[in-house]
């Protein structure tokens, strides 16, 4: 017998041991997500993809799917919280999209075109950040990192390498590199590793790409992230 | 270095869950973490350094960069506040020539904030070097000063600086009957640990660290558990601003507390316990060590308890500033020498808790209430109190009443009678469970003491009239802002823009659509935010926003759009460089005047 729970009335059949964002995804329901990607341990931080539970607020990547459960996923209600969420990761980092090599590839831009984010909403933040251009394959411009450890994770999972990590507290919060001189050139890192490929914002890029694909060219200029997230999850969800 | 750091970590055991304690030395010893000892701790914990720096910047007393040889801390509660605390760290910062925040040219001191110290009864108070100073005064502080001048160490100064008093004004049950050593552990053994567990499920008994989940219940899943190892954990974070009473228990009833630990370790099945004590009530670490030493001698700690066959210790671990690490998951992050960060759930704690353990996690007054229940039985326990809330509740009493202090009241008390009991008049509102609490207005206090009404974890804080509300409601979520762990997106950035917001409604740059935009994020941020941290950080902007919508309303500037910060301020740099001050160089904030 399958088990089964239920998404916007959607019967999902569930295997014990999934999240209800494994069942979703398993059965093409698009749950937004930022700090999620299928191959690593879920985190559990951005909170983009909560839904309701049995009335309750739960983070559908961390959250184990059970029996008859009733899930709110895509509703005018969540997906409005999903937008003022999406905005405070805009305001909190320094965002400037028509600037950023990633965009059009970017993750954060694809979620707010996604939730249809038309404006900051919430005053900026400005912080000031720095930028690691010591790597000679590598960049890590902190000014777009929003924190969700993937590379955090893509590191230490797959690449066996501990290169990342998050220190700081609060608003403080910031990525830091496992060096004596906190520099990325000094790591461990080479631009075949994993971790140098999974950021969804621009914050880790590889030098000399950025436009290999020129603007107006690029995934989420042509298609929407429910899409692609669903089409590529259980492959490659990262460019 | 090198060496006292490897003697240091070799008396750890080279336990990588010891790490804060690690550190807490380095620090106490070189006033930071330098980056060598850095290097050097990881290399042989065989923890990359990137660990150890992020939980150097995740702990508020952990320093990558020098702090003085006098490191001054003074207390930013709102008690503090209301008792003068303003003026006093003015007056330290002038007389020592250091600015709040920084460290003086020659290293010999530094000043800052820091988050409630839980001395709101004996106030304003501080901590140099983590000693306590309790009700500073203007004398207090010339004195301070002079010693800091003569280089004198903490150790040698006057007694009477750090002198704590534990303000006990009402006793019941609880505080009352005396519990011989060992009396209560006797008791659960002759009874049976089946049975006192049965005892503590008929007393009602509910938690008292403010959630109130039942007792037995979680102590039951805990047992039900298959697992080879069980922890049990005192949960003395008390970081809720306006809360003390743990320390009072801690300092009078430790017996009886260790006595609940050891009566629950033998329910569950666990054989190592901890006491979390939270950093800033270190003073009481030699104390407690010595009250466990000698409940050892006693035969009711370490191995074959009682001739029971059944072995139980307790570590006191010490927190370093984090509010945060109250929280029962992020409190065993702690524990385990990382940065404390509330863990996903499920699982829960009672299932997978300290290194995935099960493990049950309950506040200092549920053990003494435990130890109660389990020598007196759950009669008289369960006849006082009302329907859902059995029993009596410790307070810790303060800001305008004349008697500040620790109270034991039976659940189902009014408001009323609390304030009257503390010698409150001239009430304009209470702050009832801390921040993370509910305000209520003079016309409620008919509104009862109970989980079911009125719950708190112990912090009750009057109001008189006197008093601006919005000066509590900007430093309560000042305090969130500070706390946050960071770890998801609601809290770490909704409490710095609701911070953003209330700062700027309360320095008059306020306009119409700001209340509203207000009230959306305390909501959007208490239903997102993944722990009670984030989910009761509006709690102070909503509670208020309910009862007084024309005090926010009466801040407002009577026009539809008003820039967020102030014009003319903002242009002071650029009259400084320009050396002008005529009319033409300042800017009147626009459309000030029109409707
Ligand atoms: C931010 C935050 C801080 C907390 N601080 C404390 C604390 O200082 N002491 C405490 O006992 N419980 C605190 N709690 C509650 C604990 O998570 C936990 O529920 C409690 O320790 C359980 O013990 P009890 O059942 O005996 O109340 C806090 C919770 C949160 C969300
Ligand atoms: S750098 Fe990118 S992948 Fe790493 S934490 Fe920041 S946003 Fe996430
Ligand atoms: S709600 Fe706040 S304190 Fe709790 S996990 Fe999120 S950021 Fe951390
Ligand atoms: S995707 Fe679930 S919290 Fe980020």
């Amino acid at each position: 017998m399958n088990k089964t729970l239920s998404i916007d009335g959607q019967e999902i059949p569930f295997e014990d041991g999934q999240t209800i964002m494994q069942a979703a995804t398993a059965a093409k329901v698009y749950i937004p997500h930022l700090c999620h990607h299928p191959e690593f341990t879920p985190h559990g931080s951005c909170k983009l993809c909560t839904v309701k539970v049995n009335g309750r607020n739960c983070s559908a990547c961390t959250f184990p799917a059970a029996e008859g459960q009733e899930v709110l996923n895509n509703t005018t209600d969540i997906n409005e919280d999903r937008k003022k969420i999406t905005q405070m990761l805009f305001v909190e980092g320094n965002h400037f999209c028509p600037s950023c090599e990633k965009t059009g590839n970017c993750q954060l831009q694809a979620v707010a075109y996604h939730l249809n984010m038309l404006d900051n909403h919430f005053p900026l933040f400005y912080p000031q950040r720095a930028m690691d251009a010591s790597h000679p394959e590598v960049l890590i411009d902190h000014n777009r990192c929003i924190f969700c450890t993937l590379c955090v994770r893509a590191s230490q999972e797959q690449d066996g390498k501990n290169v990342f990590a998050l220190s700081g507290r609060g608003i403080n919060k910031h990525l830091i590199v496992n060096t004596p001189s906190g520099k990325l050139k000094d790591s461990a890192l080479v631009a075949d590793d994993r971790a140098a490929h999974i950021c969804p914002t621009g914050a880790i890029l590889i030098k000399r790409t950025g436009y290999t694909i020129p603007i107006g060219q690029r995934i989420y200029d042509h298609h929407d992230i429910s899409d692609v997230s669903l089409t590529t999850a259980e492959a490659q969800h990262d460019h | 270095m090198h060496i006292f750091i490897d003697k240091l970590v070799a008396e750890h055991q080279f336990k990588t869950t010891d790490l804060l304690a690690i550190l807490r030395a380095i620090q106490a010893r070189y006033h930071y973490i330098p980056s060598s000892a850095i290097t050097h701790v990881a290399k042989i914990l065989a923890l990359p350094a990137t660990h150890i720096i992020g939980v150097i910047e995740f702990y508020s007393f952990f320093h990558l960069h020098p702090q003085g040889d006098y490191e001054i801390l003074i207390s930013d509660s709102i008690t503090d506040a209301m008792l003068g605390k303003a003026a006093l760290i003015d007056l330290l910062s002038k007389k020592l020539h250091v600015a709040v925040g920084t460290v003086r040219d020659d290293g010999l001191v530094s000043l800052a904030n820091t988050s409630c110290t839980g001395l709101c009864d004996q106030g304003p108070a501080g901590l140099v070097n983590g000693h306590p100073l309790t009700q500073l005064t203007p004398e207090r502080i010339d004195l301070i000063v002079t010693l800091i001048h003569q280089h004198l160490p903490v150790e040698d100064w006057p007694a009477e600086l750090f002198a704590i008093t534990d303000n006990i004004k009402k006793t019941d049950v609880l505080l009352t009957q005396p519990m011989p050593l060992g009396s209560a552990l006797t008791a659960a053994c002759t009874r049976g640990f089946t049975e006192t567990l049965a005892e503590i499920e008929r007393s009602g008994l509910r938690g008292r660290g403010g959630a109130g989940f039942k007792t037995a219940m979680k102590w039951q899943f805990c047992r039900e558990e298959h697992a080879d190892t069980r922890y049990v954990i005192c949960n003395a974070d008390e970081g809720e601003p306006g809360t003390f009473k743990d320390r009072v228990l801690l300092n009078q009833y430790a017996h009886q507390v260790f006595e609940g630990m050891t009566v629950a370790a033998a329910i569950v099945g666990a054989t190592q316990g901890f006491l979390y004590l939270r950093g800033e009530y270190s003073f009481l670490y030699e104390k407690l060590s010595s009250i466990l030493h000698a409940r050892r001698e006693a035969g009711l700690l370490g191995e074959n308890i009682l001739g029971q066959g059944f072995s139980f210790t307790i570590k006191i671990c010490l927190g370093a500033g984090a509010y945060i690490c109250g929280e029962e998951s992020a409190l065993i992050e702690s524990l385990e020498g990382n940065m404390g960060i509330p863990r996903n759930r499920p699982p829960y704690p009672v299932t997978h808790g300290y290194l995935g353990k099960p493990t049950i996690v309950n506040n200092v007054e549920t053990f003494l209430a435990a130890a109660h229940i389990a020598l007196h039985g759950s009669a008289d326990f369960a006849n006082i109190g009302t329907q859902q809330s059995k029993g009596t509740k410790i307070l810790s009493i303060c800001g305008d009443c004349l008697h500040p202090g620790i109270y034991e009241f039976a659940f189902g008390t009014t408001i009323k009678d609390i304030l009257e009991a503390c010698g409150a008049t001239d009430v304009l509102g209470v702050q009832i469970g801390g921040p993370s609490g509910t305000f209520i207005s003079a016309q409620e206090v008919e509104r009862r003491l109970a989980f079911e009404d009125l719950a708190t974890g112990g912090s009750f804080i009057i109001f008189n009239q006197t008093r601006n509300i919005l000066d509590s409601v900007t430093n309560f979520t000042h305090f969130f802002a500070h706390e946050s762990c960071g770890f998801c997106t609601p809290c770490r950035v909704g409490t710095s823009l609701l911070k953003q917001q209330i700062d700027k409604i309360v320095e008059g740059h306020g306009s119409a659509g700001d209340i509203v935009a207000l009230e959306e994020l305390c909501q959007l941020v208490k239903s997102q935010s993944h722990c009670g941290l984030g989910q009761t950080a509006a709690n102070p902007i909503l509670s208020t926003l309910e009862r007084y919508p024309e005090l926010y309303q009466r801040l407002l500037k009577k026009i539809s759009y008003e820039p967020g910060f102030d014009l003319n301020g903002a242009l002071a740099t650029a009259r400084r460089l320009t050396q002008r001050d005529d009319a033409a160089a300042h800017l009147a904030q626009l459309g000030e005047d029109y409707e």
